[in-house]
């Protein structure tokens, strides 16, 4: 059985310590001189005191108890867990990227600026928009950049609106985005196909609609194939059509949200362009738009003059700032890496790669589980494990009880229409023999659920920790260490 | 040829047999149900695919075309700093267990990160003196205005009260995230570089959410925190403050003064400029306020054989369950930042920390006397400063970076553009990170300068 | 059926049971509700005093990862909370009828309220559990 791991305030000792600075050259005033005693602080400061190897042992045993995508495959359905290259690490630290400071004259930036702008051409060609924006720190943060701007557009034309439509398979953060920027949201049904009820969503629009939030292909993986129809409602009351692009990974090179009729898209830098989750971040959610929104874009946008690049920041109609600076720029390095090593033919392929992976998975997968749709998908794919529910056994139980083979849980509960559903997304950087060994961890889960079904509800047997009691948690809240009690 | 070939294992002979195992014949027909009409006849047009050699060096002239903080001093501050970073923060941050994983949904083998998060929270806790931290934010502006948004959520309130003295681009953010909801933020006038307090008394009201106010402050600072808490918990709003946690090393811990919310920027604490992002946004709170914080949350629990271990907990406030009705619609942290904040602040500790903070103190203390006893060089401000300092220039702040850039060193910051009534004006920042010589050196190029 | 539904009661299409007593209605959630929310781990009350019409949230109730409302069941102003809920919400779970949530003043002329017997209401919970 495995140990806790100790927290870092339960390690060490006082006096111990794990850094180094140079003896202070130069005459040094008494504090109080400089700093008032009453404005110094009377708590103490209780923080760890540990020697550097010790910091070291501590986050190397935290390493081994955490799995990533360098652990094993990691089939999370709308994250886009594909390989992170080695050298987006490397070229990110050069210091000549890593010790810039946001504030510097533009004249000793050109580089980095340079890279903005050629970001920016390279991915307003892969999205068919005008202009882009790096701004957002991730894709929610996209997502409220884009509901600004569509709200500064409507206002700048006099029409205040107040409704923003979103699927009911939409992810959480559209909702919370609109209602972020004051929009009241509803949801429009999806069909029998798992897309976009378009009767359904005639019949909601009006000239009160300000936007509809789409993801191309959905959050059940499937090609909203009536997008044409879909542009052409939305922009007949005078709305504007927002396209997440968490799934812009399905179909890159092969059709573009711009030619579609998307107004304004955001992307995953860490999902679509390969950048590393981080853990949870950093990530990056640039915003691309058509003509009509760019001048409300934030501010400032990279432009390229006679004197070379500089920043334009006299925008009159813009929305103004949405992060301190230009945005995660190491992110964006790291992505830049990406788009040229892989050039237009690599990314197509790679679409390819990644919807062929999730069919043959999906087609091998509907003999033990369910497909409640069952037709061509594209990057991912929902199943749902309402047969196995019958015996007892839930979404959260056949994830689990996978941990125990080496891989990483689908996505479990989402989207929302799916009863127990498990969202599998394989990415194109996995090799067939992965995903047959997935499949067949599956399908031996699916055969105990028949058979033994107690087995997998006691899932999992073999990770540093069992079931955690979220309920315990959630009732008693210790967000903070406070000592043994 | 396609690029990228080494990150995708598929061979040719495997897509057939993958093809013919789904029962279509080619790939192309994988695509099949999209429109004609927007299906991509041809390329994208971008440039060839580069190796990895070639990518490389592509990547590698782009950055020589900057001067960087590694190769000139830099005196800028101005919400991004340039600190020591050990090399074990790196070494740590590059361990793929981390940097590769994503958002720790699945608690049983994500112990890793809630565990680095949930050290990651006690130490913001700590430095700040607040009884809830969350997993961290976008940056220190949007943590801002995060803050502001749950303090209108909390107050039922639709106003806020923001101290000019507070970074001008966070009150832009804070403008925006404001704007969007309709909220309304009026700006506390400045008295001598500092928060105008009397001003409060006829700007705080019933309808005011909270007041916002940088410690040390964007000219660096120290904010008299006596009286603003009991001035605006009177009304019933709350104290919410920005904070640089390297200062919280020798200055009082915003909870000593009344503080509600305490955010600030934590790319102090081991994470490289890197051009402004990415960035690290803490949020601490008190506990009566822990179903209001915004973003992910690591909490502590036992698991089924009674051992401790983590999980994300109260995620009912989070987006993915409460949709339009969430705190805020982050799904996202920023992790890895806060795993170098932690490495960081751990390797440090309390003796390193104050060390460092009583450098940037005295450094900077030595710069402003040597500066502003040059010719045409004025103190802006008297009073406390921490790291950073207001100077009034002789001419144009941006002649006067021009000129330091030729001789290798990047300048301050220019307050002209945001605090015209200053006239030309320049925010030095020095941290522990300069020697004497060099200070020695920015003071005698300066005086050279006419 | 698996669920108790208790006589004596009325009931809402929202799953909370109402007790009435002359002008005053206890009101809590039923033993479907709170199976359906499963463990509840917060308990978000009102505040004593305030006004509210039929249909409208009153109380917010979550589990680990589900939010619900309690809806008032009549007009009226709510006249007493049960505090005990702060510290263990999960008496909902252990004695959904014996727990109430909040007590209702009904507004004199208010709205008609919407309310089942018990018989009607177990013909919805058995729809409701059926799809
Ligand atoms: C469909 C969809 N939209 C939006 C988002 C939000 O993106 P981010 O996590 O980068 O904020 C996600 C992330 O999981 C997603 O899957």
């Amino acid at each position: 059985m495995s140990k806790e791991q100790a927290l870092l305030f339960e390690l060490g000792a006082p006096g111990r310590r794990g850094y180094s600075l140079p003896q202070l050259d130069l005459p040094e005033k008494p504090v109080d001189e400089l700093l008032p005693e009453e404005m110094q602080r009377k708590t103490g400061l209780d923080l760890p005191e540990v020697s550097e190897g010790e910091l070291v042992r501590h986050y190397t045993a935290l390493s081994t108890r955490n799995h990533g995508v360098d652990s094993g495959f990691y089939p999370l359905g709308s994250c886009t867990m594909k390989y992170n290259p080695k050298i987006n690490e490397e070229t990110a630290r050069l210091p000549g990227f890593a010790f810039l400071h946001p504030c510097q004259p533009v004249e000793s930036v050109q580089g980095a600026l340079e890279l903005l702008h050629r970001a920016e051409l390279y991915l307003n060609e892969v999205t068919g928009m005008e202009r882009t924006t790096f701004q957002p720190a991730a894709g929610a943060h996209g997502e409220l950049t884009g509901m600004m701007l569509i709200r500064a557009y409507h206002r700048s034309r006099n029409d205040e609106r107040k409704i923003v439509l979103a699927p009911d398979s939409s992810h959480g953060t559209n909702p919370a985005s609109a209602a972020m920027t004051g929009y009241e949201i509803k949801e429009i049904p999806s069909d029998k196909r798992g897309l976009v009820d378009l009767g359904a969503l005639r019949e909601t629009l009006n000239e009160d609609v300000a936007a509809l939030m789409l993801t191309n292909p959905n959050t059940l993986g499937l090609f909203e194939e009536d997008i044409l129809e879909i542009a052409a409602a939305v922009h007949d009351v005078g709305g504007l059509l927002y396209y997440d692009g968490a799934n812009l990974n399905a179909i890159m090179g092969h059709a573009r949200p711009g030619d579609m009729g998307f107004d304004v898209v955001h992307l995953n830098l860490h999902k679509t362009f390969s950048t590393p989750h981080g853990g949870g971040g950093p990530g990056s959610g640039p915003v691309g738009v058509k003509e009509h929104l760019a001048p409300f874009l934030p501010l400032p946008l990279v432009e390229r003059g006679e004197k070379g690049f500089y920043w334009k920041d006299d925008l009159p109609l813009s929305i103004g700032r949405v992060q301190g600076f230009y945005g995660n720029f190491g992110v964006v390095v790291k992505a830049y890496t990406y788009l040229v090593m892989m050039g237009a033919a690599g990314l197509r392929r790679a679409a390819a790669d990644a919807v062929l992976n999730a069919n043959y998975l999906a087609q091998r997968l509907k003999k033990s589980y369910a497909l409640p749709y069952d037709r061509l998908c594209k990057h991912e794919f929902v199943i749902s494990a309402r047969k196995q529910k019958k015996k007892g056994v839930s979404a959260a139980d056949i994830a689990k009880a996978l941990l125990d083979y080496g891989f990483h849980p689908p996505t479990v509960y989402f989207p929302l229409i799916v009863e127990e559903a498990l969202m599998v997304e394989p990415t194109e950087t996995e090799s067939k023999e992965t995903l047959d060994r997935f499949a067949g961890a599956l399908e031996e889960i699916a055969r105990l659920a028949e058979e033994e079904p107690e087995r997998v509800t006691a899932a999992p047997h073999t990770t540093p920790v069992g079931r955690l009691d979220e309920v315990g948690a959630a009732r008693n809240p210790r967000v903070c260490f406070e000592g043994d009690e | 040829m396609s690029g990228g070939r080494h990150y995708l294992p598929l061979t040719g002979a495997e897509r057939r047999e993958m093809l013919a195992a789904i029962g279509v014949d080619s790939a192309g027909q994988l695509f099949d149900e999209l429109p004609p009409a927007i299906r991509l006849q041809e390329g994208l047009e971008l440039p060839p695919p580069l190796s990895e050699m070639e990518a490389l060096a592509h990547l590698g002239e782009l950055a020589a075309k900057n001067r960087h903080l590694r190769e000139y001093p830099s005196y800028l501050g101005a919400g991004v700093y340039d600190h020591f970073i050990p090399s074990v923060v790196a070494h740590i941050t590059g361990r793929s267990e981390f940097y590769t994983a994503y958002t720790p949904y699945q608690a049983e083998i994500s112990q890793g990160v809630l565990q680095s998060i949930f050290e990651y929270q006690t130490m913001i806790c700590r430095l700040t003196g607040m009884e809830a931290a969350n997993a961290s934010l976008y940056d220190g502006a949007t943590a801002l205005a995060e803050a502001a948004v749950a303090a209108c959520g909390v107050t039922r309130r639709r106003r806020v009260l923001v101290s000019r003295a507070v970074n001008p681009y966070y009150r832009r953010v804070l403008q925006s995230y404001m704007e969007a909801r309709d909220f309304a933020v009026e700006e506390v006038p400045l008295v001598e570089g500092k928060t105008d307090y009397t001003k409060l008394e006829a700007m705080c009201d019933q309808n005011t959410a909270a007041l916002l106010l940088q410690q040390p402050n964007f000219f660096g600072l120290l904010e008299e925190m006596n009286g603003p808490a009991e001035r605006v918990h009177r009304h019933g709003a709350l104290l919410v403050l920005s904070a640089d946690p390297i200062s919280l090393a020798l200055c009082r811990a915003p909870a000593e003064y009344g503080s509600d919310i305490v955010t600030g920027e934590g790319q102090v604490l081991g994470n490289p400029p890197s051009f402004g992002g990415p960035l690290l946004g803490f949020f601490a709170a008190r506990k009566k306020l822990l179903r209001r914080i915004p973003g992910r949350i690591a909490g502590e629990t036992k698991d089924s054989e009674g051992r401790r271990g983590f999980v994300l907990t109260l995620q009912t406030r989070e987006q993915h369950i409460r949709r339009e009705r969430a705190a805020s619609n982050i799904c996202s942290n920023q992790a890895l930042n806060a795993l170098a904040a932690a490495v960081y602040l751990a390797a440090l500790g309390p003796a390193g920390l104050r060390e460092a903070a009583g450098h940037c103190l005295q450094k900077a203390a030595y710069t402003r006397e040597k500066i502003t006893a040059l010719q045409g060089f004025e103190q802006a401000f008297a009073g406390p400063h921490f790291k950073e300092f207001a100077v009034k220039l002789p001419g144009s702040a941006k002649d006067l970076n021009r000129y330091l850039l030729e001789h290798k060193i990047i300048g301050g910051f220019d307050l002209e553009p945001h605090y015209p009534e200053l006239g030309p004006a320049m925010l030095f920042c020095v941290t522990e990170t300069k020697t004497k010589a060099q200070l020695d050196d920015l003071a005698g190029v300066l005086e050279g300068w006419s | 059926m698996k669920w108790e539904i208790r006589k004596g009661l009325k009931y809402t299409k929202t799953h909370e049971w109402a007790d009435f007593a002359d002008d005053l209605v206890t009101v809590g959630i039923t033993d479907y509700a709170q199976d359906m929310l499963k463990d509840v781990v917060y308990v978000e009350l009102p505040e004593v005093g305030r006004e509210a019409r039929v249909g409208e949230s009153l109380v917010v109730l979550e589990s680990v990862k589900a939010v619900s409302d309690l809806y008032a069941p009549v007009d009226g102003a709510v006249s007493a909370v049960n505090e005990a809920l702060l510290d263990q919400p999960e008496l909902l779970n252990e004695d959904p009828y014996g727990t109430w949530v909040v007590k209702i003043k009904v507004k004199a002329g208010g709205a008609a309220p919407d309310l089942l017997e018990e018989g009607d209401y177990a013909a919805l919970v058995k729809e409701e559990a059926d799809q």
